[in-house]
Protein backbone atom coordinates (compact mmCIF):
# COMPACT_ATOMS: atom_id res chain seq x y z
CA UNK A 1 0.00 0.00 0.00
CA UNK A 2 2.37 2.85 0.91
CA UNK A 3 4.98 1.13 -1.70
CA UNK A 4 2.55 2.49 -4.19
CA UNK A 5 1.83 5.43 -2.44
CA UNK A 6 5.22 6.67 -2.12
CA UNK A 7 5.74 5.10 -5.88
CA UNK A 8 2.94 7.63 -6.93
CA UNK A 9 4.07 10.46 -5.26
CA UNK A 10 7.99 10.23 -6.18
CA UNK A 11 6.92 10.12 -10.18
CA UNK A 12 4.71 13.01 -9.48
CA UNK A 13 7.28 14.81 -7.67
CA UNK A 14 10.00 13.51 -10.63
CA UNK A 15 7.73 15.67 -13.42
CA UNK A 16 7.44 18.57 -10.94
CA UNK A 17 11.05 18.25 -10.42
CA UNK A 18 11.14 18.89 -14.21
CA UNK A 19 8.88 21.93 -14.72
CA UNK A 20 10.29 23.05 -11.66
CA UNK A 21 13.59 23.15 -13.79
CA UNK A 22 11.98 24.34 -16.70
CA UNK A 23 10.20 27.08 -14.52
CA UNK A 24 13.37 28.06 -12.76
CA UNK A 25 15.67 28.43 -15.21
CA UNK A 26 13.60 31.10 -17.09
CA UNK A 27 13.56 33.12 -14.56
CA UNK A 28 17.40 34.37 -13.51
CA UNK A 29 18.35 30.63 -12.89
CA UNK A 30 16.31 29.90 -10.19
CA UNK A 31 17.62 32.30 -7.50
CA UNK A 32 14.79 33.77 -5.79
CA UNK A 33 15.04 36.35 -2.53
CA UNK A 34 13.24 35.77 0.64
CA UNK A 35 10.21 37.29 0.70
CA UNK A 36 8.69 36.40 3.88
CA UNK A 37 10.78 35.90 7.20
CA UNK A 38 9.43 34.54 10.12
CA UNK A 39 11.40 34.74 13.50
CA UNK A 40 10.40 33.81 16.50
CA UNK A 41 6.68 33.49 16.04
CA UNK A 42 4.58 32.13 18.90
CA UNK A 43 0.84 32.49 18.78
CA UNK A 44 -1.87 32.10 21.44
CA UNK A 45 -5.40 31.57 21.43
CA UNK A 46 -6.78 32.99 24.85
CA UNK A 47 -3.75 31.07 27.56
CA UNK A 48 -2.99 28.23 24.73
CA UNK A 49 0.14 28.55 22.86
CA UNK A 50 -0.99 26.80 19.50
CA UNK A 51 1.93 27.62 17.72
CA UNK A 52 5.78 27.50 19.04
CA UNK A 53 8.83 29.10 17.88
CA UNK A 54 8.16 29.40 13.88
CA UNK A 55 11.34 30.29 12.35
CA UNK A 56 11.54 30.33 8.52
CA UNK A 57 11.72 31.93 5.37
CA UNK A 58 9.79 31.50 2.32
CA UNK A 59 10.90 32.29 -1.70
CA UNK A 60 9.22 34.83 -3.72
CA UNK A 61 7.60 33.51 -6.73
CA UNK A 62 7.38 29.85 -5.42
CA UNK A 63 5.06 28.14 -4.20
CA UNK A 64 4.94 26.65 -0.64
CA UNK A 65 2.89 23.96 0.43
CA UNK A 66 2.09 24.00 4.15
CA UNK A 67 1.39 20.37 5.20
CA UNK A 68 0.31 18.60 8.44
CA UNK A 69 -2.47 16.90 10.32
CA UNK A 70 -5.62 18.72 11.41
CA UNK A 71 -4.95 20.93 14.48
CA UNK A 72 -1.10 21.70 13.62
CA UNK A 73 -1.41 25.42 12.69
CA UNK A 74 -0.75 25.20 9.54
CA UNK A 75 -3.99 27.20 9.06
CA UNK A 76 -3.75 29.19 12.17
CA UNK A 77 0.07 30.01 10.47
CA UNK A 78 -1.46 31.09 7.37
CA UNK A 79 -3.76 33.70 8.44
CA UNK A 80 -0.77 35.25 10.90
CA UNK A 81 0.63 36.19 7.28
CA UNK A 82 -2.04 38.58 6.37
CA UNK A 83 -3.18 39.29 10.11
CA UNK A 84 -6.67 37.90 9.36
CA UNK A 85 -6.24 36.06 12.96
CA UNK A 86 -6.93 39.94 14.06
CA UNK A 87 -10.46 38.98 13.91
CA UNK A 88 -10.18 36.66 16.15
CA UNK A 89 -10.56 37.30 20.01
CA UNK A 90 -8.42 37.19 22.72
CA UNK A 91 -5.50 35.88 20.10
CA UNK A 92 -2.39 37.48 20.29
CA UNK A 93 1.24 36.62 18.32
CA UNK A 94 4.81 37.34 19.34
CA UNK A 95 7.69 37.60 17.61
CA UNK A 96 8.22 38.98 14.10
CA UNK A 97 7.34 38.36 10.73
CA UNK A 98 8.97 40.10 7.92
CA UNK A 99 7.37 41.19 4.53
CA UNK A 100 10.08 42.41 2.34
CA UNK A 101 11.92 43.33 5.34
CA UNK A 102 8.89 45.15 7.30
CA UNK A 103 7.68 43.49 10.19
CA UNK A 104 3.55 42.74 9.64
CA UNK A 105 3.21 43.16 13.56
CA UNK A 106 5.06 46.59 14.29
CA UNK A 107 1.83 48.87 15.73
CA UNK A 108 2.85 51.36 12.85
CA UNK A 109 1.83 48.80 10.31
CA UNK A 110 -1.90 49.65 8.46
CA UNK A 111 -3.32 46.19 8.56
CA UNK A 112 -5.23 47.60 5.38
CA UNK A 113 -2.11 48.03 3.29
CA UNK A 114 -0.90 44.65 4.09
CA UNK A 115 -3.94 43.10 3.11
CA UNK A 116 -3.98 44.29 -0.72
CA UNK A 117 -0.10 42.83 -0.35
CA UNK A 118 -1.14 39.76 1.28
CA UNK A 119 -4.50 37.97 -1.06
CA UNK A 120 -6.16 35.06 0.58
CA UNK A 121 -8.19 32.44 -1.08
CA UNK A 122 -10.24 30.60 1.24
CA UNK A 123 -11.24 27.04 2.19
CA UNK A 124 -14.82 27.92 0.85
CA UNK A 125 -15.38 29.81 -1.78
CA UNK A 126 -17.00 32.79 -0.99
CA UNK A 127 -17.87 35.08 -3.68
CA UNK A 128 -20.28 37.45 -2.49
CA UNK A 129 -23.64 37.69 -3.70
CA UNK A 130 -23.31 40.00 -6.17
CA UNK A 131 -22.49 39.93 -10.32
CA UNK A 132 -19.64 37.96 -11.31
CA UNK A 133 -18.26 41.39 -12.88
CA UNK A 134 -18.79 43.08 -9.13
CA UNK A 135 -16.86 40.70 -7.53
CA UNK A 136 -13.26 41.05 -9.21
CA UNK A 137 -14.28 44.90 -9.32
CA UNK A 138 -15.15 45.17 -5.48
CA UNK A 139 -11.33 44.94 -4.57
CA UNK A 140 -10.78 47.56 -6.83
CA UNK A 141 -13.20 49.78 -5.64
CA UNK A 142 -12.96 49.63 -2.39
CA UNK A 143 -9.33 50.92 -3.05
CA UNK A 144 -10.67 53.72 -5.04
CA UNK A 145 -10.17 52.93 -8.62
CA UNK A 146 -13.80 53.93 -9.98
CA UNK A 147 -12.33 54.66 -13.75
CA UNK A 148 -14.44 52.04 -15.43
CA UNK A 149 -12.68 51.63 -18.62
CA UNK A 150 -9.38 50.50 -16.23
CA UNK A 151 -11.86 48.77 -13.76
CA UNK A 152 -13.32 46.66 -17.01
CA UNK A 153 -9.73 45.91 -18.19
CA UNK A 154 -8.74 45.00 -14.65
CA UNK A 155 -11.76 42.66 -14.24
CA UNK A 156 -10.73 40.96 -17.79
CA UNK A 157 -7.11 40.79 -16.97
CA UNK A 158 -7.48 38.63 -13.57
CA UNK A 159 -10.23 36.58 -14.77
CA UNK A 160 -8.31 35.71 -17.76
CA UNK A 161 -5.36 34.75 -15.50
CA UNK A 162 -7.50 33.23 -13.25
CA UNK A 163 -8.23 30.84 -16.55
CA UNK A 164 -12.10 31.85 -15.81
CA UNK A 165 -12.81 34.59 -18.39
CA UNK A 166 -13.68 32.29 -21.54
CA UNK A 167 -16.57 30.60 -19.39
CA UNK A 168 -18.02 33.76 -17.63
CA UNK A 169 -17.10 36.86 -20.31
CA UNK A 170 -20.83 36.70 -21.63
CA UNK A 171 -22.54 36.57 -18.41
CA UNK A 172 -20.30 38.69 -16.49
CA UNK A 173 -23.65 40.22 -14.95
CA UNK A 174 -24.82 37.09 -13.86
CA UNK A 175 -24.70 36.43 -10.11
CA UNK A 176 -21.45 34.56 -8.83
CA UNK A 177 -23.56 32.53 -6.77
CA UNK A 178 -24.62 30.80 -10.28
CA UNK A 179 -21.64 29.66 -10.89
CA UNK A 180 -20.21 25.94 -10.00
CA UNK A 181 -18.04 25.33 -6.73
CA UNK A 182 -14.78 24.86 -9.24
CA UNK A 183 -15.75 28.32 -11.10
CA UNK A 184 -17.07 29.91 -7.82
CA UNK A 185 -13.63 29.19 -6.54
CA UNK A 186 -11.85 30.77 -9.39
CA UNK A 187 -13.68 34.14 -9.10
CA UNK A 188 -12.27 34.18 -5.77
CA UNK A 189 -8.75 33.74 -6.88
CA UNK A 190 -9.43 36.64 -9.94
CA UNK A 191 -10.89 38.79 -6.87
CA UNK A 192 -7.59 38.78 -4.92
CA UNK A 193 -4.84 38.85 -8.18
CA UNK A 194 -7.45 41.63 -9.41
CA UNK A 195 -5.61 44.18 -6.76
CA UNK A 196 -2.29 42.94 -8.07
CA UNK A 197 -1.08 41.39 -4.78
CA UNK A 198 2.38 40.31 -4.44
CA UNK A 199 1.69 37.14 -2.07
CA UNK A 200 -1.66 34.90 -2.50
CA UNK A 201 -2.32 33.04 0.60
CA UNK A 202 -4.48 30.18 -0.18
CA UNK A 203 -6.19 28.00 2.95
CA UNK A 204 -6.80 24.61 1.11
CA UNK A 205 -8.53 26.34 -1.69
CA UNK A 206 -9.24 22.85 -3.30
CA UNK A 207 -10.57 20.58 -0.80
CA UNK A 208 -14.37 21.18 -1.72
CA UNK A 209 -13.68 20.44 -5.34
CA UNK A 210 -14.01 17.33 -7.68
CA UNK A 211 -10.91 16.05 -9.18
CA UNK A 212 -11.13 18.00 -12.52
CA UNK A 213 -11.79 21.28 -10.94
CA UNK A 214 -9.29 20.54 -8.47
CA UNK A 215 -6.97 19.74 -11.62
CA UNK A 216 -7.65 23.48 -12.71
CA UNK A 217 -6.86 24.97 -9.59
CA UNK A 218 -3.83 23.20 -9.79
CA UNK A 219 -2.72 24.61 -12.91
CA UNK A 220 -3.70 27.66 -12.20
CA UNK A 221 -1.52 27.81 -9.41
CA UNK A 222 1.47 26.89 -11.45
CA UNK A 223 0.92 29.43 -14.08
CA UNK A 224 0.78 32.36 -11.29
CA UNK A 225 3.55 31.43 -9.32
CA UNK A 226 5.46 33.25 -12.27
CA UNK A 227 4.03 36.40 -11.07
CA UNK A 228 3.03 35.40 -7.43
CA UNK A 229 4.72 34.55 -4.05
CA UNK A 230 2.37 31.77 -3.29
CA UNK A 231 1.69 29.76 -0.10
CA UNK A 232 -1.07 27.05 -0.13
CA UNK A 233 -1.99 24.63 2.87
CA UNK A 234 -3.35 21.41 1.93
CA UNK A 235 -4.21 18.39 3.45
CA UNK A 236 -3.36 16.15 0.03
CA UNK A 237 0.01 15.29 -0.01
CA UNK A 238 -0.25 14.32 -3.75
CA UNK A 239 -1.67 17.99 -4.40
CA UNK A 240 1.23 19.70 -2.13
CA UNK A 241 3.93 16.99 -4.16
CA UNK A 242 2.66 18.30 -7.69
CA UNK A 243 2.49 21.43 -7.02
CA UNK A 244 5.03 23.26 -4.56
CA UNK A 245 8.28 23.83 -4.92
CA UNK A 246 8.66 23.82 -0.76
CA UNK A 247 7.07 21.93 1.70
CA UNK A 248 6.60 22.76 5.36
CA UNK A 249 5.33 20.13 7.92
CA UNK A 250 3.89 21.23 10.79
CA UNK A 251 2.65 18.98 13.94
CA UNK A 252 1.15 20.05 17.14
CA UNK A 253 1.96 23.80 16.67
CA UNK A 254 4.96 23.32 15.61
CA UNK A 255 7.31 23.54 12.07
CA UNK A 256 9.01 19.54 12.14
CA UNK A 257 10.62 20.23 8.82
CA UNK A 258 10.57 23.04 5.86
CA UNK A 259 12.81 21.80 2.53
CA UNK A 260 12.10 21.29 -0.95
CA UNK A 261 9.51 19.92 -2.21
CA UNK A 262 11.43 16.75 -3.62
CA UNK A 263 13.58 16.06 -0.41
CA UNK A 264 10.43 16.10 1.97
CA UNK A 265 8.64 13.71 0.09
CA UNK A 266 11.80 11.64 -1.51
CA UNK A 267 13.73 12.10 1.86
CA UNK A 268 13.04 13.27 4.78
CA UNK A 269 15.59 14.21 7.53
CA UNK A 270 13.39 13.75 10.08
CA UNK A 271 11.52 10.49 10.78
CA UNK A 272 7.87 12.21 11.73
CA UNK A 273 8.14 13.71 8.62
CA UNK A 274 8.57 10.40 6.64
CA UNK A 275 5.91 8.53 8.72
CA UNK A 276 3.23 11.61 7.61
CA UNK A 277 4.03 11.60 4.14
CA UNK A 278 4.24 8.11 3.41
CA UNK A 279 0.82 8.02 5.24
CA UNK A 280 1.44 6.00 8.60
CA UNK A 281 -0.37 8.36 10.35
CA UNK A 282 -2.52 11.91 10.50
CA UNK B 1 -46.04 -2.59 21.69
CA UNK B 2 -47.77 -0.53 24.10
CA UNK B 3 -45.08 1.68 24.86
CA UNK B 4 -45.19 2.73 20.96
CA UNK B 5 -48.58 3.38 20.60
CA UNK B 6 -48.58 5.33 23.68
CA UNK B 7 -45.65 7.53 22.06
CA UNK B 8 -47.41 7.78 18.82
CA UNK B 9 -50.86 8.78 20.57
CA UNK B 10 -48.29 11.80 22.23
CA UNK B 11 -47.09 12.99 19.16
CA UNK B 12 -50.77 13.03 17.48
CA UNK B 13 -52.17 15.05 20.65
CA UNK B 14 -48.92 17.33 20.50
CA UNK B 15 -49.08 18.22 16.89
CA UNK B 16 -53.30 18.05 17.31
CA UNK B 17 -52.31 21.00 19.63
CA UNK B 18 -49.89 22.73 17.58
CA UNK B 19 -51.93 22.89 14.34
CA UNK B 20 -54.93 24.11 16.34
CA UNK B 21 -52.54 27.01 17.99
CA UNK B 22 -51.94 28.27 14.62
CA UNK B 23 -55.38 27.86 13.31
CA UNK B 24 -56.80 29.90 15.61
CA UNK B 25 -53.81 32.28 15.42
CA UNK B 26 -54.81 33.04 11.80
CA UNK B 27 -58.65 32.95 12.49
CA UNK B 28 -58.63 35.64 14.58
CA UNK B 29 -57.23 37.88 12.05
CA UNK B 30 -59.15 37.08 9.47
CA UNK B 31 -61.85 37.31 11.98
CA UNK B 32 -60.76 40.87 12.14
CA UNK B 33 -60.11 41.95 8.96
CA UNK B 34 -63.43 40.33 8.23
CA UNK B 35 -65.42 42.14 10.62
CA UNK B 36 -64.08 45.16 9.89
CA UNK B 37 -64.50 44.65 5.90
CA UNK B 38 -68.01 43.99 7.08
CA UNK B 39 -68.97 46.77 8.71
CA UNK B 40 -67.04 49.60 7.29
CA UNK B 41 -67.12 48.94 4.12
CA UNK B 42 -70.55 50.68 2.81
CA UNK B 43 -69.19 53.82 4.52
CA UNK B 44 -65.70 53.78 2.06
CA UNK B 45 -66.71 56.20 -1.21
CA UNK B 46 -64.57 58.66 -3.14
CA UNK B 47 -65.93 61.21 -0.94
CA UNK B 48 -65.04 58.89 2.21
CA UNK B 49 -61.35 58.96 1.06
CA UNK B 50 -61.03 62.93 -0.23
CA UNK B 51 -63.02 64.91 1.57
CA UNK B 52 -62.79 66.72 5.22
CA UNK B 53 -65.36 65.94 7.93
CA UNK B 54 -68.63 67.93 7.88
CA UNK B 55 -71.32 68.52 10.42
CA UNK B 56 -69.59 67.50 13.58
CA UNK B 57 -68.20 64.55 11.85
CA UNK B 58 -71.22 62.55 10.62
CA UNK B 59 -70.55 63.56 7.04
CA UNK B 60 -68.20 64.40 4.65
CA UNK B 61 -64.81 61.76 4.26
CA UNK B 62 -61.25 61.49 6.54
CA UNK B 63 -58.89 62.36 3.94
CA UNK B 64 -56.71 64.66 6.43
CA UNK B 65 -56.24 62.09 8.39
CA UNK B 66 -55.33 59.37 6.08
CA UNK B 67 -52.67 62.20 4.72
CA UNK B 68 -51.88 62.92 8.60
CA UNK B 69 -51.03 58.94 9.38
CA UNK B 70 -49.44 58.72 6.44
CA UNK B 71 -46.66 61.29 7.03
CA UNK B 72 -46.46 60.59 10.91
CA UNK B 73 -46.08 56.64 9.49
CA UNK B 74 -43.05 58.08 7.12
CA UNK B 75 -41.61 60.26 9.48
CA UNK B 76 -41.40 57.75 12.34
CA UNK B 77 -39.63 55.28 9.92
CA UNK B 78 -37.40 58.08 9.07
CA UNK B 79 -35.96 58.84 12.14
CA UNK B 80 -36.23 55.31 13.32
CA UNK B 81 -34.46 53.61 10.38
CA UNK B 82 -30.93 55.42 10.54
CA UNK B 83 -31.01 55.49 14.33
CA UNK B 84 -31.88 51.77 14.83
CA UNK B 85 -29.61 50.69 11.74
CA UNK B 86 -26.73 52.80 13.16
CA UNK B 87 -27.26 51.25 17.15
CA UNK B 88 -27.65 47.82 15.48
CA UNK B 89 -24.42 48.47 13.61
CA UNK B 90 -22.97 49.43 16.31
CA UNK B 91 -23.98 46.43 18.57
CA UNK B 92 -23.16 43.49 16.16
CA UNK B 93 -20.05 44.72 14.50
CA UNK B 94 -18.26 47.07 16.70
CA UNK B 95 -18.49 46.43 19.93
CA UNK B 96 -16.87 44.22 22.17
CA UNK B 97 -19.75 41.76 24.47
CA UNK B 98 -18.95 43.73 27.62
CA UNK B 99 -20.63 45.64 30.15
CA UNK B 100 -21.44 48.86 28.12
CA UNK B 101 -23.08 46.69 25.41
CA UNK B 102 -25.59 44.77 28.52
CA UNK B 103 -26.37 48.33 29.45
CA UNK B 104 -27.76 49.47 26.07
CA UNK B 105 -29.33 45.90 25.10
CA UNK B 106 -30.99 46.12 28.93
CA UNK B 107 -32.19 49.68 27.69
CA UNK B 108 -33.62 48.57 24.09
CA UNK B 109 -35.58 45.81 25.85
CA UNK B 110 -37.21 48.62 28.37
CA UNK B 111 -37.76 50.93 25.52
CA UNK B 112 -39.61 47.90 24.42
CA UNK B 113 -41.50 47.55 27.11
CA UNK B 114 -42.55 51.07 28.07
CA UNK B 115 -46.30 51.53 27.62
CA UNK B 116 -47.18 54.05 24.79
CA UNK B 117 -48.84 56.24 27.01
CA UNK B 118 -45.37 57.17 28.64
CA UNK B 119 -44.24 57.63 25.09
CA UNK B 120 -46.63 59.84 24.40
CA UNK B 121 -45.83 61.76 27.96
CA UNK B 122 -42.18 61.54 26.76
CA UNK B 123 -42.87 63.29 23.74
CA UNK B 124 -45.25 66.24 25.13
CA UNK B 125 -42.54 67.29 27.69
CA UNK B 126 -39.63 66.75 25.53
CA UNK B 127 -40.33 67.85 22.00
CA UNK B 128 -43.68 69.57 22.13
CA UNK B 129 -42.35 71.46 25.33
CA UNK B 130 -39.18 71.45 25.94
CA UNK B 131 -37.75 71.86 22.70
CA UNK B 132 -40.64 73.56 21.34
CA UNK B 133 -41.45 71.93 18.12
CA UNK B 134 -45.62 72.61 19.84
CA UNK B 135 -47.72 69.13 18.42
CA UNK B 136 -46.90 68.86 14.95
CA UNK B 137 -46.45 66.30 12.02
CA UNK B 138 -42.35 66.24 13.76
CA UNK B 139 -42.98 66.09 17.09
CA UNK B 140 -45.45 63.18 16.50
CA UNK B 141 -42.85 61.53 14.10
CA UNK B 142 -39.97 61.53 16.57
CA UNK B 143 -41.80 59.99 19.10
CA UNK B 144 -43.65 57.47 17.11
CA UNK B 145 -39.74 57.05 15.98
CA UNK B 146 -38.41 56.18 19.61
CA UNK B 147 -41.49 53.88 20.15
CA UNK B 148 -40.05 51.54 16.91
CA UNK B 149 -36.90 51.69 18.04
CA UNK B 150 -36.33 48.09 19.34
CA UNK B 151 -38.44 46.50 16.46
CA UNK B 152 -35.97 48.25 14.49
CA UNK B 153 -32.83 47.36 16.09
CA UNK B 154 -33.73 43.85 17.21
CA UNK B 155 -34.58 43.26 13.29
CA UNK B 156 -31.03 44.71 12.22
CA UNK B 157 -29.56 42.93 14.33
CA UNK B 158 -30.80 39.74 13.50
CA UNK B 159 -30.21 40.25 9.75
CA UNK B 160 -27.04 41.33 10.52
CA UNK B 161 -26.17 38.35 12.41
CA UNK B 162 -27.35 36.29 9.52
CA UNK B 163 -24.61 37.80 6.97
CA UNK B 164 -22.01 34.50 6.47
CA UNK B 165 -18.28 35.78 8.58
CA UNK B 166 -17.35 34.40 5.15
CA UNK B 167 -18.28 37.35 3.41
CA UNK B 168 -16.81 39.57 5.83
CA UNK B 169 -13.47 37.64 5.70
CA UNK B 170 -13.65 37.99 2.20
CA UNK B 171 -14.04 42.09 1.85
CA UNK B 172 -11.32 42.16 4.68
CA UNK B 173 -8.67 40.09 3.30
CA UNK B 174 -9.30 42.54 0.39
CA UNK B 175 -7.95 45.43 1.83
CA UNK B 176 -11.46 46.52 2.74
CA UNK B 177 -11.95 48.73 5.92
CA UNK B 178 -14.04 47.79 8.51
CA UNK B 179 -16.78 50.44 7.44
CA UNK B 180 -16.16 49.34 3.56
CA UNK B 181 -17.25 45.63 4.73
CA UNK B 182 -20.23 46.65 6.68
CA UNK B 183 -21.33 49.16 3.97
CA UNK B 184 -20.66 47.29 0.93
CA UNK B 185 -20.99 43.71 1.86
CA UNK B 186 -22.55 43.36 5.04
CA UNK B 187 -26.07 45.78 4.84
CA UNK B 188 -26.60 44.85 1.12
CA UNK B 189 -26.47 40.92 2.46
CA UNK B 190 -29.12 41.95 5.77
CA UNK B 191 -31.47 44.66 4.17
CA UNK B 192 -34.50 42.04 3.54
CA UNK B 193 -33.84 41.44 7.40
CA UNK B 194 -33.60 44.86 7.84
CA UNK B 195 -36.95 45.95 5.64
CA UNK B 196 -38.73 43.46 7.89
CA UNK B 197 -38.40 45.36 10.74
CA UNK B 198 -39.41 48.20 9.10
CA UNK B 199 -42.89 46.63 7.72
CA UNK B 200 -43.26 45.50 11.49
CA UNK B 201 -42.68 49.27 12.55
CA UNK B 202 -44.82 50.59 9.88
CA UNK B 203 -47.85 49.01 11.32
CA UNK B 204 -46.85 49.69 14.56
CA UNK B 205 -46.48 53.34 13.94
CA UNK B 206 -49.33 53.72 11.57
CA UNK B 207 -51.73 52.28 14.32
CA UNK B 208 -50.97 54.14 17.65
CA UNK B 209 -53.14 56.85 19.40
CA UNK B 210 -51.48 57.26 22.43
CA UNK B 211 -48.00 58.55 21.59
CA UNK B 212 -49.62 61.28 19.08
CA UNK B 213 -52.59 62.61 21.56
CA UNK B 214 -50.21 65.03 22.82
CA UNK B 215 -47.49 65.26 20.38
CA UNK B 216 -49.59 65.83 16.72
CA UNK B 217 -52.95 64.59 16.17
CA UNK B 218 -55.72 67.31 16.51
CA UNK B 219 -59.55 66.66 16.93
CA UNK B 220 -60.42 68.30 13.74
CA UNK B 221 -59.10 70.14 11.14
CA UNK B 222 -59.82 71.15 7.76
CA UNK B 223 -56.22 72.74 6.91
CA UNK B 224 -54.33 70.35 5.62
CA UNK B 225 -51.00 70.68 6.97
CA UNK B 226 -48.30 72.83 5.20
CA UNK B 227 -44.99 72.24 7.01
CA UNK B 228 -43.84 69.19 9.49
CA UNK B 229 -44.72 72.03 12.43
CA UNK B 230 -48.40 71.76 11.28
CA UNK B 231 -50.52 69.77 13.73
CA UNK B 232 -52.45 66.86 11.83
CA UNK B 233 -55.91 64.82 11.95
CA UNK B 234 -54.84 60.79 12.12
CA UNK B 235 -56.78 58.17 11.28
CA UNK B 236 -56.64 55.93 15.20
CA UNK B 237 -57.15 59.50 16.91
CA UNK B 238 -59.86 59.60 15.03
CA UNK B 239 -61.52 56.58 15.99
CA UNK B 240 -61.17 57.10 19.22
CA UNK B 241 -61.95 60.48 19.21
CA UNK B 242 -65.52 59.55 17.66
CA UNK B 243 -65.79 56.64 19.86
CA UNK B 244 -65.62 58.26 22.85
CA UNK B 245 -65.59 61.78 22.86
CA UNK B 246 -68.11 63.21 20.38
CA UNK B 247 -71.44 63.63 20.81
CA UNK B 248 -72.85 61.90 17.83
CA UNK B 249 -70.73 58.38 18.96
CA UNK B 250 -73.91 56.26 17.75
CA UNK B 251 -74.31 58.55 14.66
CA UNK B 252 -70.92 57.90 13.67
CA UNK B 253 -70.22 54.04 13.96
CA UNK B 254 -70.32 53.54 10.66
CA UNK B 255 -67.90 55.73 9.93
CA UNK B 256 -65.24 54.81 12.71
CA UNK B 257 -65.39 51.23 10.78
CA UNK B 258 -64.74 52.79 7.48
CA UNK B 259 -62.00 54.56 8.94
CA UNK B 260 -60.75 51.40 10.36
CA UNK B 261 -60.54 49.89 7.31
CA UNK B 262 -58.79 52.64 5.64
CA UNK B 263 -55.86 52.70 8.37
CA UNK B 264 -55.77 48.54 7.68
CA UNK B 265 -55.40 49.27 3.85
CA UNK B 266 -53.04 52.24 4.28
CA UNK B 267 -51.19 49.92 6.47
CA UNK B 268 -50.87 47.20 3.69
CA UNK B 269 -50.26 49.84 0.73
CA UNK B 270 -47.00 50.82 3.06
CA UNK B 271 -46.12 47.05 3.51
CA UNK B 272 -46.91 46.32 0.02
CA UNK B 273 -43.93 48.39 -0.80
CA UNK B 274 -40.95 47.49 1.56
CA UNK B 275 -42.47 43.63 0.75
CA UNK B 276 -41.83 44.38 -3.23
CA UNK B 277 -38.14 45.74 -2.29
CA UNK B 278 -37.20 42.98 0.37
CA UNK B 279 -38.74 40.75 -2.23
CA UNK B 280 -36.37 42.31 -5.43
CA UNK B 281 -33.24 42.35 -2.78
CA UNK B 282 -33.63 38.84 -1.75
CA UNK B 283 -33.78 37.68 -5.48
CA UNK B 284 -30.56 39.41 -6.31
CA UNK B 285 -28.94 38.26 -3.35
CA UNK B 286 -30.06 34.56 -4.15
CA UNK B 287 -28.68 35.34 -7.65
CA UNK B 288 -31.53 34.55 -9.50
Amino acid sequence: MNGTFIKNISINVQKNVQSVKDHNQGRNGGSFRDKITVKDLNFYYGETLCLKNINMSIKERNVTAFIGPSGCGKTTFLRTLNRMNDLIRSTRAEGTVLIDGENIYDPKIDVVDLRKKVGMVFQKSNPFPKSIFDNVAYGLRINGINDKNIVEQKVEESLKSAALWHEVKDNLNKSALSLSGGQQQRLCIARAIAIDPEIILMDEPASALDPLSTAKIEELIFALKEKYTIIIVTHNMQQAARISDYTAFFYIGSLIEYDKTIKIFTNPSIKQTEDYVTGRFG
Amino acid sequence: MDNKEKRRLKQKIVFGAVRLSSAVVVASLFAIIFFIFAKGWSAINWEFLTQAPRNAMTEGGIFPAILGTFYLTIGAILVAMPLGIATAIYLTEYSNEGKIVKIIRNGINNLAGVPSIVFGLFGLAFFVIFLNFRASILSGSLTLGFLILPVIIGATEEALKTVPLSYREASLALGGTKWQTIYKVVLPCALPGILTGAIIGIGRAAGETAPIIFTAATFYTTRLPKSIFDEVMALPNHIYVMATAGTHIEETRQIQYGTALVLIALVMVLNAGAIIARYRFRKKLKGE
